[in-house]
């Protein structure tokens, strides 16, 4: 490699494929679908002429217009925000660690994030302090703690030249959270309530302000990942690759990693752990698209938005006026379809 | 005051033996007899499950393990036999808390205490089974259903401590106490519709849990009943549900846990339309008492019954 290919990235990268048209309509029309069916169904019924009129400005009787715009679109734009941050937190985490099961959890996030959720319920000074809701702002830290815990601990042991130092890392850091967030949970059982209702996500109460509160988290992160799309594809290659290029291997690892995470802990602090999306998605389009990562970003994003607002909409519809945790649902729905998925391509990509 | 003549003869002698006779007679549960003045042991305890349960003597070092036992158990003269009360069992104040747990039961903890008595509301982390390896007899007084349920539960009690009269005093009282609060509130012509909030995740009750048999008695119409089907007992409900419904009173049953208030429940999205929140019908009731199925269901009657006549009154 001479000098001054080495400053020309793209020729290097030039030939991945790039996002196929006819895909990235087809993901807008899933989410766009999506959100429609969000925003029609709910356990209150309420016409599609309504929901049409709230939507352009019309005249709409208030109690709808409430239920509509109080309660129902901010869970759809918040459906939107989670799955895709999710999804593309999870094609991140495995672009980056060069492995299929990296999910946004993977290096703590969650454990982090319930740990200091159960700790500001059960020794804070009330849920509320000076009127912030002290407990998503705890969840942030804790996520944040354990993947800086993680990442620190990776870098003295294996000063991050492999991934398996830093995956290993997060494993233990998750675990070594998880027991204390289990001990403080056990020894405090007066706020046990609060702490599984916490865990179990709040999709269920969350209204614009939950929506303002992930929405700038999702935004940058999202954005992050997206502009370092094909710097994951020759990560894929191989680390060489990279290198050849005159960027640190690191630093990528490193800037991907921070954006992922701070979208995933906005995300946990709001919608609670939802398992499995950042997996299934990601490999989805993989399986039915293609490997590069200026597919696989996108698409995770337009798809895993789509994959949770329908999730939250069957949560609240098939047992309403009940609601069933969205966990359940993406988990039941997610994995036989993903199984078939990776059946029906098994072939072709495996 | 008819209701109050039961425990003042409960402490002359002789009518105890009376008392125990009806108890046992009219409880259901099968007492065996020995010729013996009070209590006659050993007694046999009917459980849900099927089984019976042998007390051999009076127990004097009672272990309870569940929260609403305790109150039970002091409610009815027995408290100087209980040595330890489980972490949760903070009613009365006088009932010896220890760091026993009743979700995560440690035999070997409990064994520390030389029971001989083991009271307990469910059957976790093999607690019957273990309390049995020991020789020491376990009652199980399951979350009860219905007022009945809980009546029954006093009565047993009463048997396996030696408290037959107390326990049949209490429950007298209850019933009368009841029958006022019932009383007291008119049958409107309009249904006045309640919520009950267990935390502010909007997990709630219906129609057939013990708390929600109270708002049926008090003439009520439980929102939380929509929720049918493959339903839980506790529902989670949708916020939309809830607005839409808009009850006319909300019973808030996570003052403590949540911290939740009239305040707080009108600044919720959406929720300052509800019926109950533009009249100000928000009813905070202490967590723990509107969750045990004990004698203090009538602090949570005597909490709601008021503002369910406020209602009547305003309709």
């Amino acid at each position: 490699m001479q000098g001054v290919k080495v400053r020309s990235a793209p020729v290097v990268l030039r030939g991945l494929p790039s996002l196929p048209v006819l895909w990235a309509a087809a993901g807008v029309a899933a989410l766009l679908a999506a959100c429609v069916a969000g925003a029609l169904m709910g356990p209150v019924h309420i016409g599609v002429g309504t929901v049409l009129r709230a939507l352009t400005g019309g005249v709409v009787d208030p109690g709808q217009a409430n239920i509509l715009w109080s309660l129902r679109f901010p869970r759809v734009v918040l459906g939107v925000l989670v799955g895709g941050m999710l999804a593309i937190a999870g094609a991140a985490y495995q672009g980056v660690f060069r492995n299929p099961l990296a999910d946004p959890y993977l290096l703590g996030a969650a454990a982090g994030a319930n740990l200091g959720a159960t700790l500001a319920i059960a020794f804070g000074p009330g849920t509320t302090v000076i009127g912030l809701n002290i407990v998503p702002l705890a969840a942030f830290a804790g996520a944040g703690a354990a993947v800086a815990g993680a990442y620190v601990l990776g870098q003295t042991v294996s000063g991050l030249r492999s991934n398996t130092g830093l995956i290993l890392a997060g494993v233990a850091m998750a675990a070594f959270f998880n027991s204390v967030q289990t001990y403080v949970q056990q020894s405090q059982t007066g706020s046990i309530r609060q702490v599984y209702s916490w865990i179990l996500g709040r999709l269920v109460t969350a209204g614009w302000d939950g929506v303002l509160l992930v929405l700038p988290y999702v935004v940058v992160s999202a954005l992050v990942i997206f502009l370092h799309r094909r710097l994951l594809d020759a990560m894929m290659i191989g680390e060489d690759e990279v290198t050849s290029l005159g960027i640190s291997v690191r630093r990528v690892r490193l800037i991907v990693v921070v954006a992922a995470t701070l979208g995933t802990a906005a995300v946990v602090a709001v919608g609670g752990t939802i398992a499995f999306v950042g997996i299934i998605i990601p490999h989805t389009i993989r399986l039915l698209v293609g490997r590069s990562y200026t597919v696989v970003v996108p698409l995770s994003l337009l798809f895993g938005a789509a994959f949770l607002v329908l999730a939250d909409t069957a949560a609240r519809t098939i047992l309403a006026p009940a609601e069933l945790p969205i966990g359940v649902i993406t988990a039941f729905v997610g994995a036989p379809f993903f199984i078939a998925v990776m059946r029906s391509t098994r072939a072709a990509s495996l | 005051m008819r209701a109050h003549q039961p425990r003042a003869s409960a402490k002359l002698a002789a009518p105890i033996i009376v008392t125990a006779f009806l108890l046992a007679s009219c409880g259901g549960a099968p007492s065996s007899s020995a010729a013996t003045p009070g209590t006659h042991y050993p007694v046999s305890i009917a459980q849900s499950d099927g089984t019976t349960v042998t007390i051999t003597h009076q127990p004097h070092r009672i272990v309870s393990l569940s929260p609403t036992a305790t109150e039970m158990l002091f409610a009815i003269g027995a408290g100087a036999q209980v040595t330890a009360v489980d972490d949760q069992s903070n009613y009365p104040a006088s009932a010896p808390m220890t760091k026993l747990s009743g979700f995560q039961p440690n035999i070997e903890a409990i064994a520390g205490y030389t029971p001989d008595l083991v009271v307990g509301a469910e059957d976790t982390g093999g607690l019957v089974h273990g309390v049995q390896a020991l020789n020491v007899p376990i009652l199980i007084e399951p979350a009860a259903k219905t007022l009945d349920d809980s009546y029954a539960q006093i009565k047993q009690l009463g048997l396996a401590t030696g408290h037959t009269a107390e326990a049949d005093a209490l429950v007298a009282r209850m019933r009368s106490q009841v029958g006022a609060f019932v009383a007291s509130v008119a049958k409107p012509t309009r249904k006045l519709r309640v919520y009950h909030e267990l935390d502010n995740t909007y997990y709630s009750v219906t129609s057939a849990t013990f708390i929600g048999q109270v708002y049926k008695l008090l003439g009520l119409d439980n929102i939380a009943d929509a929720a049918t089907g493959a339903a839980p007992d506790y529902p989670q409900l949708s916020a939309e549900y809830i607005v839409s419904a808009s009850p006319d009173l909300i019973v808030l049953a996570d003052t403590k846990c949540c911290a939740q208030n009239l305040s707080t429940v009108a600044a919720r999205p959406g929720w300052s339309v509800i019926g109950a929140v533009k009249s100000g019908q928000v009813v905070g009731v202490d967590d723990d008492i509107a969750s045990r199925w004990g004698p203090r269901v009538i602090d949570f009657m005597q909490a709601v019954a008021p503002h369910v006549q406020q209602l009547e009154k305003a309709a």
